[in-house]
């Protein structure tokens, strides 16, 4: 369904244009249809940009994106308008998706203007109907209102909708329901679920490891733009590698453990001093196993469909 | 719901209140003055200097044209200048910001420094030397120089707005939605910033006001016809203050302060109005 390979995103920073910053870099991934992948990293990991790159919102600097066995980068006008029938993003703040100027299911208006010119209007209702109800809402509710008289989950579950309208393959889920309640979270982490038995592909981006535990089949850790390691849900959670992963799943609060022995195992960090980092491990600063022999790592199998960087136990 | 509350606050607003008062007052005696006065503008109709009488109730001009006359025809040339002017450089002003802050890159790059070079491009000096190369003035032509010159801060103030709503997740959203660029500037970002179009439209038609009475004043105004400053460059040469022609040199001035205060009244009303934190309770 959709390949990553060797993407790399650069941004330029500074006045000119000089400085360079590697948001992603050399990331390798694959996404299979009806399987959820997670994509789990903390701010600033790139996670998003990931994302963003497969919906062509930002563009590839290096490598390439096959959906289809079709490279999106050389999409244009209509192929891309095409491109956007199989493949829809839903992201982070629903207030902010919304155009707060106008009502909250212009979104459905606008797929209308743009893919079913020709439907009915009547077929067009019906068409938009069934797409509320499997998203588990009910259309007099929701319909004929302004976003700000929506909640979080309802407005995220309308965007949801509104992919449905196309026949989408693949979703990007981009941290759709951090900043839903709690109360909330665990109707559209299901509604996920449906998608995925109905046979989507969802990228599940977030930076919350029990959400990627609870909906994914395949998980995949980055930090600061490269993948540390990733593999089958249960090989990744179940037997951790990196030291990175290790140590997000430490940070996770439990409920069989005092926080103190939790903090105890995070405190180990060594105070390395920072001087060649370029050639080292990206975790290098911030690792307890650091070592002068620590190189650039490459991904590496650890077992069948488990792969990490760092050897290291 | 929404409009009718934009529109009773602005009803409510008194700045709103005196400069659209103001505004409107003139707009009508632009409209009705014509057939409350028997004479032509530039018409040689009574007695030279004469003052304010039942007959000409602004008085008579050094040649014995009707000053009210004047007055009521150079509006015209006033509303004129700020509706063609004033519009044609936020349209261009538009234009120039929505595809620069939109399309960003290379583009940008280029319409900034287009901007830049005619921010920075003496614009009086150039009013000057355009005008003056012109052998028919108009107040139209004079307009259309105008609105060509004025329009760089309308430009920069709407590329930096939509530099900011582009990276707003509805405008992925559009995108996503196989929206054409037009599309999108169009139909999700323009509505947001409503309310600044609406000012900085206001905003130019004053501005736009200003520069044709310095350009008439300094004698390139339109070589037909008649205007408020063309007005007061005919009583500074023949020295109506000197002789005491208050009558003349001074309501045409006026009237043009009082247009543009008002209109920037109406200005900072609207930011009152558009911004709910600075209304008061």
């Amino acid at each position: 369904m959709v390949k990553l390979r060797n993407v790399t995103k650069v941004y330029r920073t500074g006045a000119f244009g000089g400085g360079k910053l590697k948001a992603v870099e050399d990331v390798s991934l694959s996404m299979e249809q009806g399987k959820v992948v997670s994509v789990i990293g903390e701010s600033g990991s790139g996670k998003s940009t990931i994302g963003k790159m497969i919906l062509r919102l930002i563009s590839i600097t290096e490598g390439e994106i096959l959906v289809n066995d079709k490279d999106i980068s050389k999409l244009k006008g209509k192929s891309l308008k095409e491109y956007y029938r199989t493949v829809q993003g839903v992201f982070q703040d629903p207030f902010s998706t919304y155009n707060p100027v106008f009502k909250a299911d212009r979104v459905f208006d606008i797929i209308r203007a743009e893919y079913f010119s020709d439907m009915k209007a009547k077929k067009w209702r019906e068409k938009v109907e069934s797409s509320l109800q499997s998203v588990g809402m009910v259309p007099e509710q929701v319909l004929n209102k302004y976003p700000h008289q929506l909640s979080g989950g309802q407005l995220q579950r309308l965007l949801i909708a509104r992919a449905l309208l196309m026949d989408v393959d693949v979703l990007i889920a981009d941290e759709i329901i951090s900043m839903l309640d709690a109360s909330t979270r665990v109707d559209v982490l299901n509604l996920l679920i449906d998608l995925k038995d109905r046979g989507l592909s969802i990228l599940f981006i977030t930076h919350d490891l029990s959400l990627g535990y609870y909906i994914s089949d395949y998980v995949v850790i980055l930090y600061r733009g490269s993948i540390a390691e990733m593999g089958y849900t249960d090989k990744v959670f179940y037997n951790p590698i990196h030291p990175y992963t290790r140590m997000l799943l430490t940070s996770v609060p439990r409920l069989d453990q005092k926080w103190e022995e939790s903090e105890e195992e995070l405190m180990e960090t060594q105070e390395i001093a920072a001087d060649s980092l370029e050639d080292r491990c990206k975790y290098y600063d911030r690792c307890h196993f650091a070592a002068e022999s620590c190189g650039k790592p490459e991904l590496k199998k650890v077992e069948e469909g488990h792969y990490t960087t760092c050897p290291r136990r | 719901m929404k409009k009718n509350e934009f529109l009773y606050f602005a009803l409510r607003n008194t700045r709103m209140q005196i400069g659209l008062g103001i505004v409107l007052f003139f707009f009508a005696v632009m409209i009705i003055g014509p057939s409350l006065t028997d004479y032509d503008p530039n018409e040689y109709s009574g007695p030279a200097f004469a003052r304010p009488s039942e007959d000409h109730w602004l008085g008579t001009t050094f040649f014995g044209q009707d000053v009210f006359t004047q007055i009521v025809y150079g509006l015209r040339a006033t509303f004129i200048v700020g509706a063609v002017g004033g519009g044609l450089a936020t349209l261009i002003g538009l234009i120039v910001g929505f595809i620069a802050g939109y399309k960003g890159g290379i583009l940008d790059e280029i319409l900034n420094m287009l901007t830049n070079i005619v921010t920075v491009i003496p614009t009086l000096a150039l009013l000057i030397i355009i005008a003056a190369y012109l052998p028919y003035r108009g107040v139209v032509s004079q307009s259309i120089i105008i609105g060509c010159i004025a329009w760089p801060w309308t430009a920069r103030a709407v590329r930096a707005q939509t530099f900011s709503l582009r990276s707003r997740e509805f405008v992925d959203l559009a995108r996503m939605s196989g929206m054409s660029s037009m599309k999108i500037i169009v139909q999700e970002i323009a509505p947001n910033m409503l309310s600044y179009l609406f000012m900085a439209l206001i905003l130019q038609f004053g501005g736009a006001i200003l520069a044709a009475a310095t350009l008439d004043f300094i004698g390139l105004g339109p070589t037909e016809g008649i205007s408020l400053g063309l007005m007061m460059q005919n009583a500074v040469l023949w020295s109506a203050i000197p002789l005491g022609l208050w009558w003349w040199a001074l309501p045409p001035g006026m009237i043009i302060a009082a247009i543009v205060s008002a209109l920037y009244f109406m200005n900072t009303g609207l930011d009152e109005i558009f911004n709910p934190k600075l209304r008061e309770m």
